[in-house]
């Protein structure tokens, strides 16, 4: 291990040294630096929501629910939602690794407007306070889907001001979508043709034009809802005619392709983490490039599937439950494209490998599950039962959050240029892997049971299962905590990191860790595609620190 | 941005061009052409529209990325009201599944 | 045309002038097409309940005064205009007349806003404002009161937007003066000119569809 030479490179200058101070951060136009605001954010958002699973968990120990109020229930479920989907898993992989790593993959400097990617993390911060705001005023209790006329008529809760934090969070969505296609268009280095690209930068252009084409139709629907509230223009109300079902249609056109900004960045991270611990090119690069385009695409034809049971009409259904099937597809073809670049692959099984094949196991039952529910038949039964729960925690924490974290173990090197202790960090992974199922596997069966979602009691029968998955969550809980702690650790007391300590190719990797300000001392000029293992390779480069 | 000679004259053809459109579609309106009032309208707003979006905002001379985009937008509208709308043309369909009114 | 090597316009991140331009100009329209799905919510809002309600919306209509949303046509027809001739200003390089032409923009902005004012006061009085003293004399004024809400919304949201603008031409008008502007650098200009011209779009189809409905019905 060449410590000195490692250690000496933490001196030297980079984007870390470049200013200290709080006005050198807050008034960064670095992508790099942004993206470290962005992830510190996150990560308070993060556990907040988990404050608030760990409440509902604890409160479902029991049939009759003796901890909370069925009223304050409703409130702990409706914020855990909306912190964990607005403000965590939208803007997690995209405003911090996407942030960090677009530029530098592409081989630019800095995105296309890295004013606007400042001002999109204050804007981020302002939905925060706001949510924030209404949250220690009692929060809201429609649901973190808002429907009407509950939201806009009876509730009593602090609807506007947690759909204005949705509003402006939103906003900060727009804006790094923004920035990203710009900066995919424009700024790629001499040499980076399209097909050239990482196939994480593809992932975050895809997501890109969700988040451009998708968010600002959940803006103008929650705008909508609070003119309701507020001015009385009854948009939704059925006394003058109006369709709470007209507010579901305009809510899921965003919050169906929502979904896909939430993973599709993580499918990005997968064929990274699995193309480095595997020394292979991913394999039909092609294949899983246009696949994120097509799951950006169809993901926006089938918003009905949520509509299901609500008196939309049986023949927009069947045909929103057809093209439900069909982005299924895309999704599979990543996950065959990733298993044949396991298959003959020099493997290893490093931390962000443990949690890639997590991602690959969890993803593939969470997207089965989706393709049950797809089902018209199916979902008449189990809409709004733990089924659900359970299949959309499966994408998005056994796929999107185990992704993010492979992500920050894969990147943390680079970013910070020190290394975490290794055998911690694999045992982590394994505690959320095990703590993750035991949470949701039971919560397949419970709403295959009947146990209905959203309500703060249930009947006794369905005890053992709840029991358990409250003991998953514990385990789970302890996971995500341990990350924390050596993370921090790792900031000041780590290992220095070489430019390069997993042996990976990719343009972040010829860049000293952490990178200098503008990235790379000198231009690059690409003349080789993404992966470009070689046949045979041995594993070079630093491996982590043995034992903590 | 452009690379054209600046010619002030493609403006102000333009210019009158959505006057007279304007007034054109005023007028039409006052004529009784049952389902074909909404066509009309429709067309001629469109019209007016990609007047400006070619001349005033120059994507006729813009690339084909800017090009693509203008067009990716107005598509993507026009999927959220067709099916949206597609649901309430449908529901009265089978009798058994729609609600009184 | 081969742009100047360190233009005071050039940001450091981008390697030229040119590159510059075109993400800038590709970001505004990016930015649009956002704008485009956020009205976008409004008029699906619109074409539903039309397609409900059609016969008191028509009748609801008739309730707006064609003469003042044909003016405002005009107006902003002619405002737009104007935009296109700032910036062509600025590629002939005659800085003045981009402020003449700014300002032209902004003033016909604002008899915009000064039009809507007058209608907006109009339907107060006449208790056709929902929520606020909404009385209808005629079948169903539950479906004119949505016609109403919907007119409020979709216009009100575009008044905002004409707000925006005429405060970005504001603060163009001080850099135009200064000679900021020229044939080979105008990019705030365009930009600001292309969502002005957006916002006029969006009224092009608001005023058939919120004015001209009921115009047929004698």
């Amino acid at each position: 291990m060449s410590t000195d030479a490692a250690t000496a490179t933490l001196d030297r200058p980079n984007y870390l040294h470049d200013g200290y101070g709080w006005k050198s951060w807050l008034l960064t136009r670095d992508h790099k630096r942004i993206a470290i605001l962005y992830l510190v954010s996150i990560t308070v958002m993060f556990g907040l929501g988990g404050i608030f699973a760990m409440l509902i968990r604890l409160h479902l120990l029991t049939p009759d629910g003796e901890l909370v109020q069925a009223a304050t229930y409703n409130r702990l479920f409706t914020m855990h939602g909306v912190i964990m989907v607005f403000f965590f898993l939208v803007p997690s992989i995209p405003a911090t690794l996407g942030n960090f790593f677009v530029p530098i993959m592409i081989g630019a400097k800095d995105l296309a407007f890295p004013r606007i990617n400042l001002l999109s993390w204050y804007i981020y911060v302002l939905g925060g306070v706001l949510t924030l705001w209404a949250l220690i005023h009692g929060g809201v209790d429609t649901g973190w889907t808002f429907y009407t006329p509950f939201s806009t008529t009876y509730s009593n809760g602090y609807v506007v001001s947690t759909a204005l934090g949705v509003f402006v969070a939103g906003f900060s969505s727009i804006l790094t979508g923004l920035n990203f296609i710009v900066t995919v268009h424009r700024m790629r280095a001499p040499g980076m043709t399209w097909f050239r690209l990482p196939l994480f930068v593809w992932s975050q252009y895809a997501t890109s034009l969700i988040m451009v084409l998708g968010t600002p139709v959940i803006a103008v629907t929650l705008l909508m809802v609070a003119a309701e509230r507020v001015l009385h223009l009854g948009l939704f109300d059925p006394r003058l005619g109006g369709d709470p079902i007209l507010f579901q249609h305009l809510f899921w056109f965003y919050s169906h392709p929502a979904v896909y900004i939430m993973v599709l960045p993580g499918m990005g991270v997968i064929s990274e983490l699995i193309a480095a611990f595997a020394r292979k090119r991913v394999f039909g690069y092609r294949f899983v490039a246009f696949s994120s385009i097509a799951i950006a695409v169809l993901g926006f034809l089938v918003w009905g599937h949520h509509l299901f049971i609500t008196g939309q009409s049986v023949y927009a259904a069947t045909v929103f439950s057809v093209l439900s099937m069909l982005v299924a597809v895309p999704s599979a073809i990543k996950v065959f494209n990733w298993t044949a670049t396991l298959y003959e692959g020099s493997l290893s099984t490093q931390t962000p490998m443990l949690y890639a094949l997590g991602f690959i196991g969890l993803f593939t039952i969470g997207g089965l599950t989706g393709v049950m529910i797809a089902t018209l038949g199916i979902d008449v039964h189990l809409h709004d039962t733990y089924f659900i729960i359970a299949h959309f925690h499966y994408v998005m924490v056994g796929g999107t959050i185990m992704a993010y974290m492979g992500g920050l173990h894969y990147w943390w090197p680079k970013m910070t240029g020190r290394l975490y202790p290794g055998s911690l960090s694999k045992l982590s992974a394994l505690l959320i892997f095990v703590g993750f199922n035991l949470t949701f596997f039971p919560q397949f069966i419970l709403g295959y049971l009947g146990m209905p979602r959203r309500y703060w009691s249930y009947p006794p029968e369905f005890q053992v299962w709840n029991v358990l998955s409250t003991a998953g969550a514990s385990i789970l809980g302890i996971g995500y905590l341990l990350p924390a702690c050596y993370f921090l650790w790792s900031m000041t007391r780590g290992p220095a990191a070489d430019a390069n300590p997993w042996g990976a190719k990719g343009l972040e990797w010829q860049t000293t860790s952490p990178p200098p300000t503008y990235n790379f001392d000198t231009p690059p000029v690409v003349t080789e595609g993404a992966y470009a293992y070689a046949a045979e390779e041995h594993v070079v480069g630093q491996r982590e620190v043995q034992g903590a | 941005m452009a690379e054209h000679a600046p010619d002030r004259k493609p403006y102000f053809w333009v210019f009158a061009l959505l006057i007279v459109f304007t007034a054109l579609t005023i007028w039409v309106a006052g004529l009784d052409l049952g389902p074909f009032n909404d066509a009309a309208a429709m067309i001629i707003a469109v019209t007016k529209g990609t007047l400006v979006v070619l001349f005033f905002m120059h994507v006729r001379y813009s690339s084909k990325l800017t090009k693509i985009t203008v067009v990716a937008g107005f598509f993507w509208l026009l999927l959220m009201i067709t099916m949206t709308l597609s649901d309430y043309l449908t529901r009265g369909w089978l009798d058994t599944f729609s609600a009184p009114r | 045309m081969p742009s100047h090597a360190a233009h005071v316009a050039l940001q450091h991140h981008f390697d030229d002038l040119d590159q510059q331009k075109e993400a800038s100009t590709f970001g505004m329209w990016v930015f649009l097409v956002t704008e485009i799905l956020f009205f976008g919510g409004l008029f699906t809002t619109y074409v539903i309940y039309r397609q409900r309600f059609h016969g008191v919306f028509v009748e609801a209509s008739r309730h707006l005064d064609v003469k003042w949303g044909g003016i405002n046509t005009a107006v902003l027809i002619t405002s737009s205009l104007t935009m296109a001739l700032a910036i062509w200003s600025a590629q002939v390089n005659r800085r003045k007349l981009i402020v003449v032409f700014l300002l032209l923009t902004m003033v016909l902005g604002s008899v915009f806003l000064g039009i809507k004012v007058v209608e907006y006061g109009d339907k107060f009085t006449h208790h056709l404002v929902p929520g606020v003293n909404f009385q209808y004399a005629g079948e169903h004024p539950e479906q004119a009161e949505m016609f109403f809400s919907l007119y409020f919304c979709m216009t009100g949201l575009h008044a905002l937007h004409m707000v925006i603008g005429v405060t970005l031409l504001g603060v163009l008008i001080y850099p135009s003066w200064k000679g900021r502007y020229s044939a080979a650098w105008h990019n705030p200009l365009e930009c600001s000119g292309l969502y002005w011209h957006f916002v006029d779009i969006v009224w092009i189809f608001l005023f058939p569809l919120l004015y001209l409905i009921g115009r047929h019905v004698s």
